[in-house]
Formats: structure tokens, sequence, C-alpha cells
């Protein structure tokens, strides 16, 4: 049977060890695009999302994680309590496309495409994100960060299927922005994350669609940890334009037909910077 | 169309070219036979069910006149792989309402002067009467998100949300009496 739509985990596993090379399917918003312009003529396809523990989420208290099922949605990521627990997610959900894309669009889809652009992976990195993956090997566990690899290249081995993402939950503020050419419907040209932790005094900083894959900025986040007032939610003029200056020298933009390098790279010292003053308002 | 359905004959032997499913459109159960695994629901809709309200221009999800809703969810059919909706419950334009019986919406679209060359109707259609179930009043800027995923070249869309404003009222008056 060419298309395969298992509703339990072990269905989904068996079925990609019979084909490895098997298409995997989530809300297919990359993939039939691909399939509908005749670059990819699947001749097997395992459908992911009615597999019930990748559609599902669960919240972990004592861990303080939350456990994202590969199969939900954008939508499903913008509803409480899960926009809640992780709110730069849920706003980073928000750009992605349309209603119609959000509805459709999975989280496991966006780690599997791997796009410098897609709208999830900067937060997943920020947060310093756990990828499980399956087969009938059993599950291995990796942290985002390698299984990003470059443009659209992951660590997933044929025959796998990312069953879902292990989210930390942080004690702090956290948002997104992306800028493109419009609101809606659009790739960004360049996007960022900021997470404050305040339990560790840390401040995190990840930056997309300028560089191969997602960059962390380490630079920027060590000096942002020394340079705020974790307690009065405050940070100096200087301190936010410093942090735009070092978020700004750490992305590895490209000319290309969207964008220039040039104004992606000061796109993410203006999206740095206006983070960093959200997350800490009091001069 | 892509080149979906070339080459039929030699390929037919191949794996994944004679596909035979069943979908659930307009509670209804359509038989689809000798299809390829990759077709498009979009495409499954028009060329082999022969319901035509469903529009098709881009096909890679950024004008949304094919949208219809799979499982109560607003989607682009053609980015639903045809195959993979066995099972689920399929709406598309042709069963909103009856002929000669317009809908609430569908009504509204045409005294707000919101329908033109009406390509972007259907989906915008589809995608109205979603928001409308969802929020009873709607905002403007409410309104302009959740339409975002449809494309009009005509209006400019001045019309088309005075049309679900429209709907809105009057849903609220004929509830209140
Ligand atoms: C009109 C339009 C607008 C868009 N706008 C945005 C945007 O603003 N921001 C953005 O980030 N993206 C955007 N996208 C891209 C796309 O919607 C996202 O990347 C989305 O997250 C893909 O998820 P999906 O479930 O649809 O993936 P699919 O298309 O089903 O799959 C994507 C890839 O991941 C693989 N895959 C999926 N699930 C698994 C799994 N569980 N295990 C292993 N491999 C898997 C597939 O094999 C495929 O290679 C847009 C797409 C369209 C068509
Ligand atoms: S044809 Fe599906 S969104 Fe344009
Ligand atoms: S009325 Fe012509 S595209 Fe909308």
């Amino acid at each position: 049977m060419p298309v395969l739509v298992p509703t339990t985990l072990d269905e989904a596993v068996s079925a990609m060890a019979a084909d490895p090379d098997a298409m995997v399917l989530a809300g297919g918003t990359d993939t039939m695009v691909e399939v509908n312009a005749g670059h990819r003529r699947p001749s097997c396809v395992v459908v992911v999302n009615r597999v019930s523990e990748m559609r599902s989420w669960t919240y972990d208290p004592v861990a303080a994680t939350v456990r994202i099922g590969a199969a939900v949605t954008y939508a499903e990521l913008l509803e409480p309590p899960l926009a809640t627990l992780l709110p730069a997610l849920a706003e980073a959900s928000r750009t992605v496309g349309s209603p119609q894309i959000r509805h459709a669009g999975t989280l496991g889809g966006n780690l599997g495409t791997c796009s410098p652009a897609g709208d999830g992976l900067p937060v997943l990195s920020a947060l310093d994100a756990v990828v499980p993956l399956a087969s009938t090997a059993g599950e291995r566990s990796m942290s985002v960060h390698d299984f990003m690899v470059g443009v659209k290249r992951t660590a997933r081995e044929p025959g796998e299927l990312i069953t879902a993402v292990t989210v930390p939950v942080l004690s702090g503020w956290q948002g997104y922005a992306k800028v493109g050419v419009r609101n809606a419907m659009v790739i960004a040209l360049a996007t960022a994350c900021v997470a404050v932790d305040t339990a560790s005094a840390s401040v995190r900083l990840a930056i997309g669609s300028v560089g191969p894959t997602i960059l962390r900025c380490a630079q920027a986040e060590a000096f942002a940890a020394s340079a705020v007032d974790f307690a009065a939610s405050s940070a100096s003029a200087d301190a936010v334009r410093r942090f735009a200056e070092l978020a700004a020298a750490a992305s590895h933009p490209i000319d290309d037909h969207r964008a220039s390098a040039a104004y992606r790279r000061h796109a993410i010292g203006v999206l740095a910077s206006r983070l960093l003053r959200r997350a800490f308002p009091n001069e | 169309m892509s080149d979906q359905m070339s080459d039929d004959a030699t390929a037919s032997a191949r794996v994944g070219w004679n596909e035979q499913y069943a979908l659930h459109v307009n509670d209804e159960v359509r038989e689809v036979r000798d299809a390829w695994v990759g077709e498009s629901l979009l495409f499954v809709l028009r060329e082999r069910l022969g319901l035509m309200g469903t529009k098709g221009a881009c096909e890679q999800g950024e004008c949304g006149s094919c949208s219809v809703m799979v499982d109560g969810e607003l989607v682009c059919s053609c980015l639903v792989m045809a195959a993979s909706a066995v099972g689920q419950r399929i709406l598309t334009i042709e069963g909103i309402a009856p002929i000669g019986a317009p809908s609430d919406v569908q009504r509204a679209f045409v005294d707000a002067g919101a329908v033109q060359c009406g390509f972007c109707t259907p989906g915008l259609i589809m995608a109205a009467h979603d928001l409308l179930e969802r929020s009873v009043q709607p905002s403007e800027i409410e309104i302009r998100e959740e339409l975002s995923g449809n494309v009009c070249r005509c209006t400019g869309y001045g019309r088309i949300i005075e049309a679900v404003q429209r709907v809105s009222v009057n849903r609220r008056a004929g509830a209140s009496t």
C-alpha cells in the first residue's frame, strides 16, 4: 500500500522500517508544494499526522519541560495553555503563513525541512530544545543544535521519525520577531528569539535566515547576562545598543533575490535591540 | 494543473499509480480509482470528482482559492495529499449550501459587492464561514488576519470585510430576537 496512515507510533515506525526512504508527510505544507511542482514524485508515503503520540503534548512540571508531539500544528501552539507555557513559540507560530497553513503545518515538519527561515526553529534553539527520533531500533534524542546540520539538512537517518520536541520551560520573558516584506504569508528575511532565564540569570539569543541554519549568539548572550539587571528588569540604552551590535556581528547572511546581506545584518541588530528592550523595559 | 496525469499508460504498472480509495466529501462517499498517490485533494476534487467550485491558482498554498475544510480545519486543498484524507470529513464550497439557497455569508458577499470576477470567492466564503463559526463579533483586524490566506485581485478587500461584518451583525441580531 503506497500511502500508509498509521495511528500509533509503533505502526508508523514499522512502516518506516519497511521502506526507509518513504516520504514522511505531516501537514504537507512543504512537501506538497514540491510534489505539485513535480520536484518530488513519491511512490510510498507514510502520513504521520494521525499518529496519536505525535498529535498530543504533555507538560512535566517537575522537569519543567513540555514535550510537543511532532505533528502538533501551529494553530495548536497558538492556544493556551501551550501558548502560556511557551510564549515565544506561540508568537513565532502566529507569523507562519496564513490560517490555512497554520492549521496544517507542524513543528515536526519545520524541523524536517530545516530551512534557515523556519519560524519555529530560532525558538527551539534559544530554548535548547531536544529532538527525540524513533526507529525500530528504538528512540534516540539529540539537542536541536546537533539536529540542524545545514540548509535543509538534518541529522535524521533514513527510517527515522521525529516523534516530538522537548522544550524547557524557562522563568523569564521570551519573545520572537521577524522581518519580511509584509505581515502575512511571508518567508522571513531575518528572525530573532530572545529568551530570558531568571533562574540561571541568562539571556539567550537565536537568529534565523542569516546563516545556513539557526545561529546562537554566544557573545551577545554573555554580554547581556553581565549588562542587564534581572531584578529591576532594566538595561541601559548603551547595553541595548551593544547587544544589537554583537547580534549583527554574529550573523552570516548572504545576498539573494529576497534581500541583501547588509539589509539582513542590519535587520538582526534592529530585532535584537527591540527584543532586549521588551525583555528589560526599564532603562 | 501540473503533469500529474501524464504518461499514465506505462505508469499505472508502477507502484503508487493505481490507487483506489474513497473520500468522504460533503456527506457523501466518493470513490477514487486509478489515481496517482501524489495527487492533491484540489486535483482529485476537480478532475476526478467533478467538484469545480474549489478553485486552483498557485498550487503552493499562497492564494487560498482552494480552501476547504478537512475534519473541521480550514486548509488549502492543494497542499493535502488526497489519498491521505481517507476517513476524514471533507467540506467544499458545494457543501456549504444547496444551489439556489445561498448561505448568509454567500448572500452578504453578493449584497456587499464583494464578488467581482468571483475566482477568489469560493475560498473566501470557506474562510469567512470558518471565521464566523469561531468568532461571533470579529474586529476588523481579526477579519484581516483570518482572511490573510486568501488573495483577491479585484476588490481591494474592503467589501469582503464589510460582508463579513454584515453577517456578524445579522447573526447577533437574529440570535437576540
Ligand atoms: C504558503 C506557505 C507559507 C509558509 N509560510 C511559512 C512561514 O511563514 N514560516 C515557516 O517557518 N514556514 C512557512 N512555510 C513552510 C511550512 O509551512 C513549514 O515549514 C511547516 O512547519 C511544515 O510542516 P508540515 O507539517 O506541513 O510539513 P510537511 O510538508 O509534511 O513535511 C516537511 C518535511 O519534514 C519531513 N517530516 C515531517 N514530519 C516529520 C516527522 N515527524 N519525522 C520526520 N520527518 C518529518 C517531511 O518528510 C518533509 O521533508 C510556508 C509554507 C507555505 C506553503
Ligand atoms: S491553489 Fe491552493 S493556495 Fe493557491
Ligand atoms: S473577485 Fe476577482 S479575485 Fe477576488
